[in-house]
C-alpha cells in the first residue's frame, strides 16, 4: 500500500493502535562503560567531556519528556504503521525501526510500514536527526510501544476467547492459544484499540529472546527504489498546479537581490509566468524547470554585496590562523611534534539538492520538504509568512542524502517565500551550481596540534582547531533552543558541541582540544557528517603515525599501547588481523590504520593505497571494524561503513571547494571531486562486532573520522610525506561557470 | 509550439515542447514520469540515465526534438510488470541502496553496459561515471557482478 493512501492526520480520529502517552523520567549523565582499564604503560588521560556525557546522551536527555510520543498503528488488515519522528535520508533508519516494531509486535518486516512523521510540536526537541542520535533516541520507545500494541492484541484475543493472557503467544501477525486457535491481528485491530482493554506483560523482550534485531535485513524501501518507485520532494503530485520554479543567485556568498534589470524580457520568455524578488534572489515560475533555467540564464540583477566579498581560501585560511588560541606548551625545549593542518571547505552536496513544494495561502500554508529539523521549520516558517503555527502543515519527505545539509529548511523557506509571492503553488529546486556555491557547507579549518614526548611516553597532547562558524541555530530542531543559541552566541553552543563530541582515545597525559570561531568570517554553514570530529580526529590519527615513528614504534602496536578501552583494542585488532597489518607492499603502495571513538561507538580501518603517482593516489582495499553496542541491522551497519568509507575517499584526497573572490568556483561533480567508481576500492570487508552493550550507539557518523585517518596515514607511508592539506590534490582543474 | 511522437515504456506518447527543451523536463514535468533524477543537468552526475533506442542517454542534455519517433525507456519501464529486471533483482540482493536518489541512474548505466559488455572486468565498472554521493559504489559494483552471473545463466 503506498503510504500517500493512509491519512496521517486521520489516525488520531480513527484511534485504532497509537500511543500519546508522555511518561516524564528522569535521566542521569553516566559513565559509560566502554571497559575503561589502567593504562598499560602509557600517561594515563582524564576522561574527555564526551566520555562522560555527549551529544546523544544530551539529545536523549532533552527527548525524555516526550519520548513516549511514538506514533504506531495497527490498522485494520493487521499491518503496521510507524509514523517515524526521523528522517530518512538514506542512513536507514525506517529499515531499523521496522525491524523493532516487527521484533516486538510479532510480525514480518514487510508488514511494517515507516513513512516519515509530520511535524508536530508536541515533540518538542524530539524531531531532529542529527549527531547519529536516531537509534539511540528511539530503540527504547518504539519497542515499548510495540510491545504495548502486542500486548494489546493479546488482551483482545483473551477477552474474546474468555480465557487467560498467559495460554497465549504471538507469532507472524497472529495471537495464538495454548489449544491451537488463532486469531490474525487485522482481526483482532479494532478490539485491541477499546480504551478498556487492560494489557499485561508490556515490557519489550530481553536480547536473548531476540529473532530479528541483530539480523542482516536489506532496506525495506529497496524495491520502490529500484523500480523507480520511491518518491522525493519533487516527485510528489501533491499539488498538481504547482509550477517549477527556481531561484537566480547573487555573485558573491550571501548578496542580496536589489533590482531586476530585465524584467520584461524575461517575462516575455517562453514558459515563463512569473519572477518575484524574494530575500535570497530573484524566483522564477515557469510551465518547467527547463524553461525556468533559460529565464535564469537571461535574468539581469543588481545585487548588494555579500559577507566575504573580495576573500578567497587563502585569506581565509590566514585569518583563520591569526586567531588560533595559543598552545599552553612551549616549543622547542622538550621533544615536540608540531604539526598544522588546513582544511579547506567541503559541499554536503547530496545528489538530491535543495527542493521543496511549497502551497501559501492567505490564512494557511503546505509545505513538503527533506527536513531534519522540521518542527523549527514549521515555526520559523510560519513566523516569516505571519501565520499561526498551526495554519502551517510541514510535510517530511524521504530525501535523497543528507550529511547534515538538511537541518536547515533553506529550500522551503525559499519555497515558501516564492508561493507567497506569486500567491500560487511552486515546486522549489536548487540547480547544482547553486547547490555547491550557496548551499550550505563544512567551513574551513586551521588545526595547530604540539604533542609532547618525555621518558619514551606521550606527555602532553594539544590541539587548536580553528573553524569559520558552523550553524547551529536550529538548536534541537525547535525555536526555543534555537533562540537561545542566538541569544548565548553560536559561539557557546558550538564550544559545548565540540566538547560533546571530540575525544582522543588515547592516553597521551595532558589533552586539550579547544575550538575557536571567528565571528567574522559569514559562510553559509551546516555540520557536516561527524562535524569536527572529521578533521581533529583525522589529523590527530595522522599525528599518531608521526609520533610512533619518532618513537620508533609500530603505528598499530603504538595505537593498542595507548588505547584508553579495551573494546575499541578489539576492533583494531580485528582490522589488523583480517587486513594482514604490516605485509610487505609493493614500491609506492602502502597500508594506513586508524580508529574513532564517538557516539558510544568505535570502529577501525585498514586502508591499502596506491600512490605510485602522488598526484592519482586510489584507495583500493579496505578492511572496517564496528563496535556498535547493540547492533540492530548489521546490512546497514555495513553500509554506513561503505558510505563513510567513500567520504573519507572524497574529502581526504579530492573534493573540496575554492572560495575565490567570495565564492566556490566549484559548481559541479566534475569540479568538486568527489569519489566516483574508478576511486572507490575493489575490495572492502566489513565486521560488525557482537553486542558489547544493551543499547545501541551512533553509527551513522562514526565512520568518517577514521576513513581519513586510515587514507592520509597510507598516504603519509607511501610517498614518504606527511600531508598538511587537505584534500590532499587540490588544484583547480576546471574552468567555473559565469555567475550572471 | 511544435509537437513529438515517441515512445516511452511501450506507450505511444505526444507532447507540445520547444523543440530545445531537455528530454528530462518532458518526461518529468510533462508526462510525469518522474524516475529520472536531476542532479546537474549538466550531463555530469549521471542520475538521468535512461535509454533511448536501447541505450544510456542523458535526458538532461537531450532536446525533445533527437527523441522524435523513437524509444525511450527509463527505470519505471524496465521490469516486466511484476518481474523484476535481472539487474534491479542484484540491487535488491546486495542492497545497494541508501539514498536511492542515484540509483535509477546507476541501475540503466549498468543495464546498458552489460548489453554491451556481458562480462565486465572491474575496469569496465569503473568506467560507469554515475555519481553516487551516500557513496555505496562498491555494492554497486558487486551487484553488476552477480547480475553478469545471473544473466549469463539465463
Ligand atoms: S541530471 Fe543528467 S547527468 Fe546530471
Ligand atoms: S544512494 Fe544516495 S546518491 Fe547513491
Amino acid at each position: 500500500m503506498a503510504e500517500e493512501t493512509r491519512d496521517q492526520a486521520g489516525i488520531g480520529r480513527r484511534r485504532l493502535l497509537t500511543y500519546l502517552v508522555a511518561a516524564p523520567t528522569l535521566t542521569v549523565a553516566a559513565r559509560w562503560g566502554l571497559g575503561a582499564e589502567a593504562a598499560h604503560a602509557a600517561i594515563p588521560s582524564s576522561p574527555r567531556p564526551s566520555e562522560l556525557y555527549d551529544v546523544g546522551d544530551l539529545y536523549k536527555q532533552a527527548c525524555e519528556p516526550t519520548k513516549n510520543l511514538v506514533l504506531l498503528e495497527v490498522a485494520q488488515d493487521g499491518d503496521a504503521w510507524l509514523w517515524l519522528h526521523r528522517m530518512e535520508v538514506g542512513q536507514g533508519i525506517t529499515t531499523a525501526c521496522a525491524m523493532l516494531v516487527a521484533e516486538e509486535l510479532d510480525l514480518p518486516l514487510s508488514r511494517v510500514h515507516v513513512p516519515m512523521r509530520d511535524a508536530d510540536p508536541a515533540l518538542l526537541y524530539n524531531q531532529l536527526t542529527g549527531g547519529s542520535t536516531a537509534m539511540r533516541t528511539v530503540y527504547d520507545p518504539i519497542r515499548q510501544a510495540a510491545a504495548e500494541a502486542r500486548a494489546r492484541m493479546v488482551a483482545a484475543a483473551a477477552h474474546q476467547w474468555d480465557i487467560a493472557a498467559e495460554q497465549l503467544s504471538t507469532r507472524d501477525g497472529m495471537v495464538v492459544a495454548d489449544d491451537g486457535r488463532t486469531a490474525t491481528y487485522a482481526s483482532l485491530a479494532v478490539a485491541a484499540a477499546d480504551p478498556g482493554l487492560s494489557p499485561t506483560g508490556v515490557t519489550p523482550k530481553s536480547a536473548a529472546e531476540f529473532r530479528v534485531i541483530g539480523k542482516p535485513a536489506g532496506r525495506i524501501d529497496a524495491r520502490k527504489m529500484v523500480t523507480g518507485q520511491l518518491e522525493y520532494t519533487l516527485d510528489l503530485n501533491v499539488v498538481p498546479d504547482a509550477k517549477p520554479c527556481l531561484v537566480h543567485r547573487p555573485p558573491t556568498i550571501q548578496g542580496r537581490p536589489l533590482r531586476v534589470r530585465n524584467d520584461a524580457e524575461v517575462r516575455a520568455m517562453p514558459g515563463v509566468i512569473d519572477i518575484a524578488v524574494i530575500k535570497t534572489g530573484v524566483a522564477i515560475l515557469a510551465e518547467t524547470f527547463g524553461q525556468a533555467w533559460d529565464a535564469k540564464k537571461v535574468l539581469r540583477v543588481d545585487w548588494s554585496a555579500g559577507t566575504v566579498d573580495g576573500l578567497s581560501n587563502e585569506d581565509i585560511f590566514a585569518k583563520l590562523e591569526a586567531a588560533t588560541v595559543p598552545l599552553a606548551v612551549p616549543g622547542g625545549l622538550l621533544d615536540t611534534i608540531d604539526a598544522e593542518f588546513r582544511f579547506a571547505p567541503v559541499s554536503h552536496a547530496p545528489l538530491e539538492t535543495n527542493s521543496a513544494i511549497a502551497d501559501v495561502r492567505r490564512d494557511h500554508a503546505e509545505i513538503w520538504s527533506g527536513l531534519q529539523t522540521p518542527i523549527f521549520a514549521q515555526q520559523v516558517i510560519a513566523e516569516e509568512l505571519g501565520l499561526p503555527q498551526d495554519a502551517v502543515k510541514v510535510h517530511v519527505v524521504q530525501s535523497g542524502g543528507a550529511f547534515g545539509r538538511r537541518l536547515f529548511h533553506d529550500g522551503a523557506m525559499e519555497a515558501a517565500r516564492a508561493s507567497k509571492a506569486f500567491g500560487k503553488p511552486v515546486k522549489l529546486m536548487w540547480t547544482r551550481v547553486d547547490d555547491m556555491r550557496h548551499g550550505r557547507m563544512r567551513g574551513p579549518s586551521f588545526h595547530r596540534v604540539r604533542a609532547t614526548l618525555a621518558a619514551g611516553q606521550v606527555a602532553s597532547y594539544e590541539h587548536r582547531i580553528t573553524q569559520t562558524k558552523t550553524d547551529f541555530s536550529h538548536g534541537l530542531g525547535e525555536l526555543i533552543t534555537a533562540k537561545l543559541s542566538a541569544g548565548a552566541g553560536n559561539y557557546t553552543y558550538a564550544q559545548s558541541f565540540f566538547n560533546m563530541m571530540v575525544e582522543c582515545p588515547y592516553n597521551f597525559g595532558v589533552v586539550t582540544e579547544v575550538l575557536h570561531e571567528p565571528e567574522d568570517i559569514i559562510l553559509n554553514t551546516a555540520a557536516w557528517r561527524s562535524v569536527y570530529s572529521a578533521m581533529v580526529r583525522g589529523a590527530e590519527e595522522l599525528v599518531v603515525d608521526q609520533i610512533a615513528a619518532r618513537l620508533g614504534k609500530d603505528a598499530y602496536k603504538f595505537r593498542r599501547e595507548y588505547l584508553k578501552h579495551e573494546n575499541v583494542r578489539a576492533v583494531l585488532d580485528k582490522v589488523a588481523l583480517e587486513g594482514r597489518w604490516g605485509r610487505t607492499m609493493p614500491r609506492g603502495h602502502a597500508q594506513g590504520i586508524a580508529l574513532h571513538v564517538e557516539h558510544r561507538s568505535s570502529c577501525a580501518f585498514l586502508v591499502e593505497i596506491d600512490a605510485t603517482d602522488p598526484r592519482r593516489p586510489r584507495v583500493y582495499r579496505a578492511t572496517i571494524a564496528a563496535d556498535v553496542g547493540r547492533p540492530i541491522n548489521p546490512l546497514g551497519i555495513e553500509a554506513q561503513m561503505i558510505s563513510g568509507l567513500t567520504d573519507g575517499i572524497s574529502s581526504t584526497l579530492r573534493a573540496g571547494l575554492h572560495i575565490r573572490d567570495g565564492l566556490p568556483l566549484e559548481g559541479s561533480y566534475s569540479q568538486s571531486h568527489f569519489a566516483r567508481q574508478k576511486d572507490s576500492p575493489r575490495d572492502v570487508k566489513v565486521f560488525v562486532m557482537p553486542p558489547s552493550r544493551e543499547e545501541p550507539g551512533g553509527v551513522g557518523e562514526l565512520p568518517v573520522p577514521a576513513a581519513v585517518g586510515a587514507i592520509a596515514c597510507a598516504y603519509a607511508r607511501a610517498t614518504g610525506t606527511w600531508p598538511r592539506h587537505f584534500p590532499i590534490n587540490f588544484e583547480v582543474d576546471f574552468d567555473p561557470f559565469p555567475t550572471d | 509550439m511544435p509537437t513529438y511522437t515517441f515512445t516511452v515504456n511501450g506507450k505511444k506518447t505526444t507532447v507540445d515542447a520547444p523543440a530545445d527543451l531537455a528530454m528530462l523536463w518532458v518526461l518529468r514535468d510533462k508526462l510525469g514520469i518522474t524516475g529520472p533524477k536531476f542532479g546537474c543537468g549538466i550531463n555530469v552526475c549521471k542520475a538521468c540515465t535512461s535509454h533511448l533506442n536501447g541505450k544510456a542517454f542523458n535526458p538532461c542534455v537531450t532536446p525533445v526534438s533527437e527523441c522524435a519517433d523513437k524509444n525511450v525507456t527509463t527505470i519505471e519501464g524496465l521490469a516486466e510488470g511484476d518481474e523484476l529486471h535481472p539487474v534491479q533483482q542484484a540491487w535488491l540482493d546486495q542492497d545497494v541502496a541508501e539514498c536511492g536518489y542515484c540509483q535509477p541512474g546507476q541501475i540503466m548505466a549498468a543495464v546498458d553496459l552489460l548489453k554491451r559488455n556481458p562480462n565486465p572486468s572491474d575496469a569496465d565498472i569503473e568506467a560507469i561515471e554515475n555519481v553516487c554521493r551516500c557513496g555505496t559504489y562498491f555494492r554497486i559494483r558487486e551487484a553488476i557482478k552477480q547480475a553478469a552471473r545471473d544473466l549469463a545463466r539465463g
